[in-house]
């Protein structure tokens, strides 16, 4: 009750100062005068010019004049404001503000909706939804706009975040006037992010079916423009609101890169709203050109009274807990243009506190003012009416006792459209209480200490980047993969990332020596089925052909598993789309470059692949509710015939018909097959499948590149090195299903007896760690020879995927990928000591330890400094543990649901 | 061979014996079960790794009705053979029967088939559960797995709170009535941890105070349990039986062993101490945190059944080597350790568990402890197996070379209670089976 009747004192003074025209009014016309002046006031024009002892006069909802020297006409109410200052109302460009909160998806098991299920002549994807516009939902929502206009903002964005194409966002007034006469840009901008949603359909599942989608909404809608068969309202709009700014919700510095290089593919440039861990890679994100938008819900600290949960903190989440608050700052610093939000927070009030912390880490009084006025205005499209206090704009302003970002300031005024809001004795306590708390903290006004960044922002992240090195490795036995086979006290010189010479006491020259005496060198391994550094979902599940999504699209550079296989000897690794459907994704061949970005991962040059799966994954005999095709072997078959005859036709259509054909990324990823462009992996296991395949391949006249797992190619060995198919397959993994019945451990064994080109893959985190060891099963199991067993996990994974021209032997002018073991490398008791990738030792056993033990120091300074900064009601967060996330093959991950889950948690906090 | 015994013992040999590999030609993957010892026979010229953390480089091995009757340095010993078989072993390694502990082994086939899975029954509280009445003596798992040296399993019911009774048992057996060793060894109880939050992919989660209150409550529960089964046992005849109750009784006089799976570091302490006050020594099984806390460990004589060094570290920041390491880092505190691996196709891969301790700080002798001494005295079954000492059961293997290390281990011949056993399986066969298609093929 008291809220309500404070809201009620507030916007008192002014009953109205402009009328609705097209409205009738009950009763007789009361439409005051709304001129005022206001006098003797510091104001500040816009970041960049302040009139000192100024004049502000405004008329009706407009500044009629900003200046020194203004006489005030006569009619005018004089607000004498000696000593005070006048800013323009804050805006915050991203807000849920009038508009109904998006509940999450529900998640819980897939529901098989297959297409949309909203009546009209919509798109068939429910996520793609551009027909919704914020201008016909929104609506003014007293007890919201109150607290908004109390931290200072007179006009925000508001968007529904709703789906991956959201439709337009609207500018609006906070002045709490009626729709109508708030609404400032009822199109400012078309909204997209990678979250489905509430969309009820199946599709996508994953963040790669989601950049997917979009990428395809693109080329649906530039087709769309040109043909005549096919009404499609949700096209149409998207159409309409390509000319206007288009504004991203992403979710992290990864997220930005991967939204900006959709962006860039189709001509566009984002406005992108983030998560505040830009600084984590303030180079790649300045790189993409993108405005940003910035929250400021700096990472709370972690409870930390209890130090045995204190333990489950990970030094990425304590150091982002540290650095967060200079986000902004690095950011100015970094010359990129963004705009502040409040969007995040778990209260608007706690706005100005942290504002003023990021200013106490080094942002700029300027920036930060621009950052909530003028660019916030420009990327919302309002900037002729407001952001500044210039003559003609909205009379969107506050009243401050101070300069804004002094330590006793309060803002005892907001007017908005000439509408004057009075903050009450309370308000501006609780202003002041708040902002105590941050000027506590800052009993120097110098910028608080923050640690020093690690690439990746993770634990066993470097400070710099590691150098390439001239090495010479001395007196090692050296296990070449080539006709030399292996070679006793042999050095192996690296120079430029290539291995430069092989041979016996080689001259050092200006190298580095490592003494390998006793020591065992191999190339690098490489592990041709993984799942690593991969974020949202390996899996795109959800149709039986999702040809269209790519790997590339989410590799992640921060995976923990990076630095724990290259402590295992890998050196690259493909990583595959999981085995849910029968045409699955597109894969990415990666380097093992810990520290480097996502795109700076990715082998250069090597030919692209596509995961393709049979068996009991794809008819869902384990999962799914049994309704989406194909639930037996048989209809896995004719999916495949399908799907390669549609990209048959579809090439013949092209061919003919050129651009007119509606561009189908799903089908070109399919004609790439057919064309020898794109290569396949096949997740198999029985031999009945396997000999379908190959039938269904000669048939329609495409190649099987590699069986994958490959669990019964023992039976089938002929006829795999008949056609010239690879073999990928486990070492000794059986009985986990029903197909791997008669899965042997002489699998391998055979299908390389037979002649068929065989690896050992780990599609598991842990196991990638020792495909070495894996390969000693060879020997184990069928006495393959030493030399060919480790060929089984380095130079024939390097044939299968096309790269054995630069990586998989020691062999002068390939890549200096190579690993320096303890002891034989095929033991149990042999230990990776060194693994160079392009000749950068990215693991070293010694400088592992070191870095433990400089971390765990780092990591209790960290500690110390939470207990030392906590002060009695600052709001803490549990620790949570930050475990990397582990995807094999079969995982199924709802992308949209994890980022709900993500967003409820932390406002649970 | 370069080894002086075979000089000395030469005279002795009067006969020859050749030893024949697995038997050939078996049809079917079920094999059939070795018979008994019919002859003494002696073991001679291989290193002897007896399973007590010593070594005898050239040694011999005499067994008799099943027993272990002599073990000793063949380079000085005199022994008459001539009433024994003799399996010359020369540069060979004789090692006592792997023990795989916690395995759910022959109770299960094919972990995505329900049907073939018998290792969890519903309910929270299960002390009455007996798994080994479900150990399926037919299935194709075993085989495989003692090819590799695995001779003995400890098979044991899963889920819930209380699981109920392991057994252990020999894996060449007619029915589990013949397999069995030990029965009821031990009760299996998962300590109540609250999850921790966050690990990823969680959904629609209760929050930790939840969480916490239902951890609480499961304990409280446990707690009433085990103060009314202790109470129960003190009744000689019960007017009214329960037969939860009266599962738990030899806990209490020391005739079954508590097994409890934690891993925090706050589960293994309150596991710990909650075993105390009934006192019972528990094992803790799992363990990730341990390393944490060796000297409260030691102080309480507590044993650990780590998880398999093949795994992840459980956090992101540790030790990338951790789990390859934790076996050494306890053992080297002086805690008694055992190895156990996950999933029961995977206990063929034992062995490799100890080569990776020893690969990481653990001397290769004690390594090889952790799969075959301690695991037998934390079984209850180290009076008969777990070493290569006279009075035992002859439950021992040859191999070709060092067993611990999968580039070396090549199981010869193994022989449980001394019989020699069939090493064939559905492995070899299938590879047979196959490998003749494609020979013949060639010729």
């Amino acid at each position: 009750m008291k809220r309500t009747l404070l809201s009620f004192i507030l916007v008192f003074f002014a009953v109205s100062s402009f009328a609705q025209q097209t409205f009738p009014v009950n009763g007789s016309y009361d439409i005051r005068q709304g001129l005022y002046a206001f006098t003797n006031a510091n104001i500040v024009v816009n970041a960049s010019q302040t009139i000192k002892n100024g004049t502000l006069l405004i008329k009706g909802q407009l500044i009629h004049a900003a200046g020194a020297g203004i006489t005030v006409p006569k009619g005018y109410v004089v607000i004498d404001l000696k000593g005070k200052f006048i800013y323009p109302s804050l805006i915050d460009p991203f807000t849920a503000y009038g508009v109904p909160e998006t509940p999450g998806t529900a998640g819980g098991p897939r529901q098989s909706i297959f297409t949309s299920t909203k009546q009209g002549a919509y798109g068939w994807n429910e996520a793609i939804r551009p027909e919704t516009h914020v201008n016909t939902l929104f609506t003014s929502d007293s007890k919201k706009a109150d607290e908004l206009r109390k931290a200072g903002f007179g006009s925000v964005n508001v968007v529904n975040r709703n789906g991956i194409a959201r439709g337009t966002s609207a500018a609006v007034s906070l002045s709490g006037e009626r729709e109508n006469n708030s609404m400032l840009n009822p199109k400012s901008a078309a909204n997209y992010s990678f979250n489905k949603g509430t969309s009820q359909n199946d599709y996508p599942s994953s963040l790669m079916g989601s950049i997917a989608l979009l990428r395809q909404t693109y080329y649906d809608a530039a087709w769309y423009g040109k043909q005549k068969e096919e009404y499609n309202i949700s096209l149409e709009e998207f159409n309409a609101q390509q000319n206007i700014p288009q504004l991203f919700e992403a979710d992290g510095w990864q997220n930005i890169l991967r939204a900006d290089k959709i962006a860039k593919e189709f001509g566009k440039q984002y406005i992108i709203k983030s998560n505040g861990d830009e600084y984590q890679r303030v180079d790649a994100v300045k790189a993409t050109g993108a405005s940003l938008i910035i929250p400021l819900d700096f990472t709370k600290a972690y409870d930390i009274a209890d130090t045995v949960e204190a333990r489950n903190i990970s030094l990425a989440q304590m150091k982002a807990w540290e650095m967060a608050p200079a986000n902004p700052a690095a950011l100015e610093k970094a010359g990129i243009r963004f705009s502040l939000t409040a969007f995040g927070l778990d209260n608007v009030k706690d706005f100005w506190p942290n504002i003023r912390t990021a200013i106490l880490y080094g942002l700029s009084e300027k920036q930060a003012l621009m950052a909530i006025t003028e660019i916030p205005a420009a990327m919302i499209g309002i900037a002729g009416k407001t952001g500044s206090l210039e003559k003609g704009k909205l009379a969107n302003f506050i009243i401050t006792s101070d300069s804004l970002f002094k330590k006793d300031n309060v803002i005892e005024e907001n007017w908005v459209q000439g509408k004057r809001f009075i903050l009450d004795k309370n308000d501006k306590k609780e202003q002041k209480d708040s902002l105590n708390k941050v000027i506590a903290k800052a009993e120097a006004a110098k910028a608080p200490a923050i640690g020093e960044l690690i690439y990746p922002f993770t634990a066993f992240g470097n400070r710099t980047s590691l150098k390439q090195e001239t090495v010479l490795l001395k007196n090692a036995t050296v296990w070449t993969n080539e006709k030399e086979g292996v070679l006793e006290n042999t050095d192996v010189l690296l120079e430029n990332g290539k291995i430069k010479s092989v041979g016996k006491n080689l001259s050092a020259g200006n190298a580095k020596i490592i003494d390998a005496t006793g020591k065992h060198i191999t190339a690098g391994l490489i592990d041709e089925h993984s799942h690593i550094a991969g974020t949202g979902g390996i899996n795109e599940g959800s149709q039986s052909n999702s040809a269209e999504v790519r790997i590339a699209d989410v590799i992640n550079s921060e995976d923990v598993s990076i630095y724990r296989q290259l402590a295992g000897g890998v050196t690259t690794s493909q990583i595959l789309h999981g085995s849910a459907n029968p045409i699955g994704g597109q894969s990415q061949l990666i380097k093992l470059r810990w520290g480097k970005l996502p795109e700076e991962l990715k082998f250069a040059g090597a030919d692209g692949f596509i995961k393709f799966a049979l068996g009991e994954n794809v008819k869902q005999s384990n999962f799914g509710t049994g309704a989406r095709f194909p639930v037996t072997r048989m209809g896995v078959e004719q999916t495949f015939v399908d799907d390669f005859t549609r990209a048959k036709e579809y090439k013949a259509a092209i061919s003919k018909k050129g651009n007119n054909v509606r561009r189908d990324l799903e089908l070109d990823a399919i004609a790439e097959i057919l064309d020898n462009k794109r290569f396949i992996t096949c997740h198999s296991y029985v031999q009945s499948e396997i000999n379908m395949l190959m039938h269904v391949a000669d048939s329609i006249g495409f190649k099987i590149n590699t069986f994958t797992h490959i669990l019964e190619g023992y039976k089938m060995a002929d006829k795999m090195k008949a056609r010239g198919i690879n073999a990928s397959t486990f070492s000794d993994w059986w009985a986990y299903k029903m197909e791997v019945a008669e899965a042997i451990p002489y699998n391998g064994k055979i299908m390389h007896n037979v002649g068929v080109t065989t690896a050992f893959n780990s599609d598991d985190a842990e196991m990638a760690r020792r495909l070495n060891q894996e390969a000693g099963k060879a020997v184990l199991y069928g006495d393959v020879p030493e030399e060919d067993a480790l060929k089984f996990v380095s130079l024939n994974p390097a044939k299968m995927l096309h790269i054995d021209d630069k990586v998989g032997s020691i062999k002068v002018g390939k890549d200096a990928d190579v690993v320096i073991w303890s002891d034989h490398p095929l033991s149990i008791y042999t230990k990776a000591e060194k693994t160079f990738v392009d000749g950068i030792a990215y693991w070293d056993i010694e400088r592992d330890a070191e870095l433990r033990k400089a971390q765990a120091a780092e990591r209790a300074g960290l500690i110390k400094k939470m207990q030392d900064n906590k002060k009695p009601g600052d709001k803490t967060q549990r620790p949570q543990s930050d475990r990397p996330r582990i995807y094999h093959c079969e995982t199924i991950e709802d992308y949209a649901a994890e980022l709900n889950d993500l967003e409820r948690n932390h406002a649970h906090e | 061979m370069i080894w002086k015994g075979t000089m000395l013992m030469n005279k002795y040999i009067i006969t020859c014996f050749i030893f024949a590999l697995a038997l050939k030609g078996m049809a079917q993957a079920n094999i059939a079960p070795a018979g008994k010892q019919k002859k003494k026979t002696i073991v001679m010229g291989a290193k002897l790794h007896l399973g007590t953390g010593k070594v005898i480089e050239i040694g011999y091995l005499i067994f008799d009705e099943g027993k272990i009757t002599g073990v000793g340095d063949a380079t000085v010993a005199r022994i008459d053979i001539s009433s024994m078989e003799v399996i010359t072993a020369n540069g060979k390694h004789v090692y006592p029967g792997f023990i795989s502990p916690v395995t759910n082994l022959g109770l299960s086939e094919f972990e995505a088939v329900k049907a073939t899975l018998d290792f969890t029954e519903i309910g929270n509280f299960n002390p009455h559960i007996r798994s080994l009445i479900a150990y399926n003596t037919d299935s194709k798992v075993p085989a495989t797995v003692r090819s590799n040296g695995v001779l003995m399993a400890q098979i044991t019911p899963q889920g819930g709170i209380i699981s109920g009774s392991s057994s252990v048992v020999q894996l060449d057996a007619w029915n589990w009535e013949d397999a069995a060793i030990k029965k009821d060894n031990a009760m299996h109880m998962t300590w109540p941890a609250a999850p921790r939050a966050g690990t990823g992919g969680s959904r629609a989660q209760l929050n930790t105070d939840a969480l916490k209150e239902r951890t609480q409550r499961s304990i409280s529960e446990l707690e009433q349990l085990f103060s009314e089964a202790k109470a129960y046992a003190e009744i000689p005849k019960p007017e009214t039986s329960n037969p939860r109750l009266a599962a738990m009784r030899h806990l209490f006089d020391g005739k079954q062993k508590l097994f409890i799976t934690a891993n925090a570091e706050k589960d293994i302490l309150a596991a710990v101490n909650f075993a105390k006050k009934y006192g019972i020594v528990p094992v803790i099984k799992g363990g990730d945190e341990a390393h944490l806390i060796t000297g409260f460990l030691k102080e309480n004589n507590i044993a650990i059944i780590i998880k398999q060094p093949h795994s992840l570290p459980s956090n992101n920041d540790d030790d990338v080597n951790l789990p390859y390491k934790r076996a050494g880092i306890l053992a080297n505190a002086g805690i008694n350790v055992v190895i156990s691996i996950d999933d029961y196709w995977q206990q063929r891969n034992l062995p490799f568990m100890a080569g990776t301790a020893a690969a990481w700080g653990v001397d290769r002798e004690k390594a090889l402890q952790m799969i075959s001494l301690n695991t037998a005295r934390i079984l209850g079954i180290d009076q008969s197996a777990g070493s290569l000492e006279i009075g035992k059961d002859a439950t021992f293997f040859i191999s070709a070379g060092d067993a611990l290390d999968m580039k070396t281990n090549k199981v010869e011949t193994a022989f449980i209670q001394g019989r020699n056993i069939n090493l064939d399986n559905l492995h070899k066969q299938l590879d047979r089976k196959f490998s003749d298609k494609y020979n013949s093929g060639k010729k």
